[in-house]
């Protein structure tokens, strides 16, 4: 019985490692330069209008609503304070390191991470990939590469959309609705909030959940077992690994960003 | 859905993201974008620097002029505070005094400069000048010690 | 038969997948210009065989030679050069989803040549025209049949003129009418473009009436070849069974069990 469980751990560890070395030469082999630099752009904008564009709905939505509870409630546990003009800094600052690059990485890992997969592990199924490889086309090129860069340039561009339609969002509740004095609102924002400290760090951090995401999402796809079953698992299994590793991440960059 | 319909909405999405980079960048942390506008240096030398860090304000009359670039240890082992000086405000005497302050009770220290006098001897300070006249950090617990043994020594 | 006469040979090949033994010490031989049959029971992996001949497999052991290179040895570079030589038709069809016909049949000639597209146009007709699907160039693959995606991705497989074309089970799944569409296309583009065709498949009818040569594959291995002729004669029961489609025999009905009685009455509990 113990010996039995110690080996599926074993295995189970072992295939995990070999999933990793299939992911790593995924990545290699996709960006991996072929020479075809002008082919790849305009698959790179289709992509970016299927991963980016059509992201655009549920970030703006969630971006609004949250910069909106962030100032209701951060409203109410300041006022008690007296520091109701703090608002604004609250805000901005919650939004710019921790909720704009964590909770769009994890929308994004929902609505974009997961539709990769589906349709790289169905292209798989319907033998789209194989018959590329047999039109002498590498399906990494033609497939996984522009899917990665599109991914890599959308997030951290949907995460700055994020956290300033949320600052907007918390002007609105907190301004517009509670009554906090615009100007204080916008100068101890700006006087807290720092470009380099602030503002690049959260963007480096929405750049790192981009490149994690999306490689995880089409590793999964790429690598699924070509059935109806297979491609589900594998689009269950890539929001909850992206998930998890943008929460995980996101502590480890935390403590060396602002520890 | 036609190819030029994506481009212009793949357009789009660009410049919204760029946009929202630099809202977040000039509006909410209204930086001046890593240094393209000119300063100049000063420092000062204080006894007790408290709670003040780099990138700190300075002020002048409560309008934000520049901000602390450095804190140093002198040879004397006393603090020593670089300043870069936005170049805009270049008029301030070399009898300015400047004196660490705290925002409210509990608030951020900033340093607050004062401009001195202006007669045949004072000079315009420029890069690397030097502020004699300073005023330390209050430090709280000796606050409390002067008031409970206060007056006595004074 | 001289080398040069054979555009595939394949010999002493092994194959396994994990522990699973799938192909033990193949030989095989693919005439050039002419239509070769490879027909086996579901299950034998006639798949995975097209799929090493197009090097997206390697072989645990032996020798694959397209044309005379040894596919087995050659670097993904050198065989993504030769597959530019093959076209393969997969069951599926395995057309892309996101574009239409004219563009599926355009995609390849757009990938690997620098032609005009004026050109590109007249090219993509032609190969359209000769499966006859012209008229359903703007059609997506959602909007056509199982049949039409067959031959759209037909026309995709010759787009590039290929010396060897396969195909996989080109008649699963197809209504009679389709499928004496694609008998007689396999026939007639194979001699009307000079082409090498290996067909895989285990509707005998059909394989017979169009194969020059057929091997029969099954326990891992050729179990017989020769010209669909020589074939009907053979004597051997597995063949007997297989070719009439009988259910009982060498290969038997039943999955391998315990005596029927004893499983009924004998239960211990």
């Amino acid at each position: 019985m113990l010996i039995k469980s110690v080996a599926n751990l074993g295995r189970s560890g072992l295939s995990y490692i070999a999933g990793a070395g299939r992911a790593g030469s995924l990545l290699f082999g996709a960006l991996k330069p072929a020479g075809r630099g002008l082919k790849l752009l305009p698959l790179l904008i289709k992509q970016l209008y299927i991963v980016g564009v059509q992201s655009l709905i549920i970030i703006v939505v969630s971006g609004l609503f949250i910069g909106m509870v962030l100032s209701l409630q951060g409203y109410t546990i300041l006022v008690g304070y007296g520091a109701e003009q703090s608002l604004g800094q609250m805000v901005a600052l919650s939004l710019l390191r921790e909720l704009g690059p964590v909770v769009s990485a994890l929308l994004f890992a929902g609505r974009a991470g997961s539709a990769l997969t589906a349709e790289i592990g169905l292209m798989k199924a319907t033998e789209q990939l194989s018959s590329l490889e047999m039109m002498a086309i590498d399906p990494l090129h033609q497939i996984v590469a522009p899917r990665f860069w599109a991914g890599v340039i959308s997030l951290p561009l949907l995460a700055a959309i994020f956290s300033a339609v949320g600052i907007m969002g918390g002007h609105l509740v907190g301004v517009d609705w509670l009554g906090v004095d615009t100007g204080a609102f916008w100068s101890v924002m700006q006087a807290s909030v720092e470009w380099q400290e602030d503002v690049v760090n959260g963007a480096i951090k929405s750049v790192i959940f981009a490149i994690v995401v999306t490689w995880i999402a089409l590793h999964k796809g790429y690598d699924a077992v070509p059935t109806s079953e297979g491609i589900s698992k594998a689009t269950t299994s890539t929001v909850v690994q992206s998930s998890l590793a943008i929460l995980g991440l996101d502590f480890v960059l935390t403590a060396l960003m602002f520890g | 859905m036609n190819s030029k319909k994506i481009e212009l909405l793949v357009g789009s999405f660009l410049l919204a993201g760029i946009a929202a980079i630099l809202m977040l960048g000039l509006k909410v942390a209204d930086s001046q974008m890593g240094g393209n506008s000119q300063s100049y240096e000063l420092t000062a030398k204080f006894d007790n620097v408290g709670g003040l860090k780099v990138r700190s304000a300075i002020k002048v009359g409560g309008v934000v002029v520049g901000r602390v670039s450095s804190i140093s240890l002198d040879s004397d082992f006393s603090p020593k505070v670089t300043m870069e000086i936005d170049s805009n405000f270049n008029q301030f005497p070399d009898s300015s005094s400047v004196a660490i302050l705290t925002s409210g009770l509990l608030g951020e220290q900033f340093i607050g400069l004062t401009p001195g006098f202006v007669d045949e001897e004072t000079e315009i300070l420029t890069d690397g000048g030097v502020i004699e006249d300073t005023r330390s950090a209050m430090v709280l617990e000796d606050l409390i010690g002067q008031f409970l043994y206060g007056n006595s020594d004074d | 038969m001289n080398s040069s006469d054979n555009i595939i040979e394949i010999s002493n090949l092994n194959f396994s997948r994990e522990e699973r033994v799938i192909y033990d010490n193949i030989n095989l031989k693919v005439p050039r210009g002419k239509v070769t049959a490879i027909m086996g029971p579901s299950g034998i992996g006639k798949t995975t065989l097209l799929r090493l001949i197009g090097g997206q497999l390697k072989p645990s052991q032996g020798q694959i030679k397209f044309d005379g290179e040894d596919l087995v040895q050659s670097s993904r570079k050198e065989l993504y050069q030769i597959r530019r030589k093959m076209g393969m038709l997969f069951q599926s069809g395995a057309l892309f989803t996101e574009m239409n016909v004219f563009d599926n049949v355009a995609f390849p000639i757009r990938e690997h040549t620098q032609l005009p597209e004026s050109l590109i146009r007249k090219v993509v007709l032609m190969k359209l025209e000769a499966v006859g699907l012209r008229g359903a160039a703007q059609l997506f693959p959602s909007e056509l049949s199982g049949g039409m995606a067959r031959r759209a991705a037909l026309a995709r497989s010759i787009a590039l003129d290929p010396e060897l074309i396969m195909y996989d089970e080109p008649f699963a799944g197809q209504d009679p009418i389709s499928m004496g569409v694609i008998v007689r296309l396999i026939r007639e583009l194979n001699d009307a473009l000079g082409l090498s065709s290996i067909v895989v498949s285990h509707d005998v009818e059909e394989v017979l009436s169009i194969a020059d040569y057929v091997y029969i594959v099954a326990n891992k291995t050729v179990i017989a070849h020769g010209t669909p002729e020589q074939l009907r004669q053979e004597k051997s029961e597995q063949i007997v069974q297989f070719m009439q489609g009988r259910p009982d025999g060498p290969v038997p009905f039943h999955f391998p069990s315990e005596d029927y009685q004893k499983e009924l009455f004998n239960h211990a509990d």
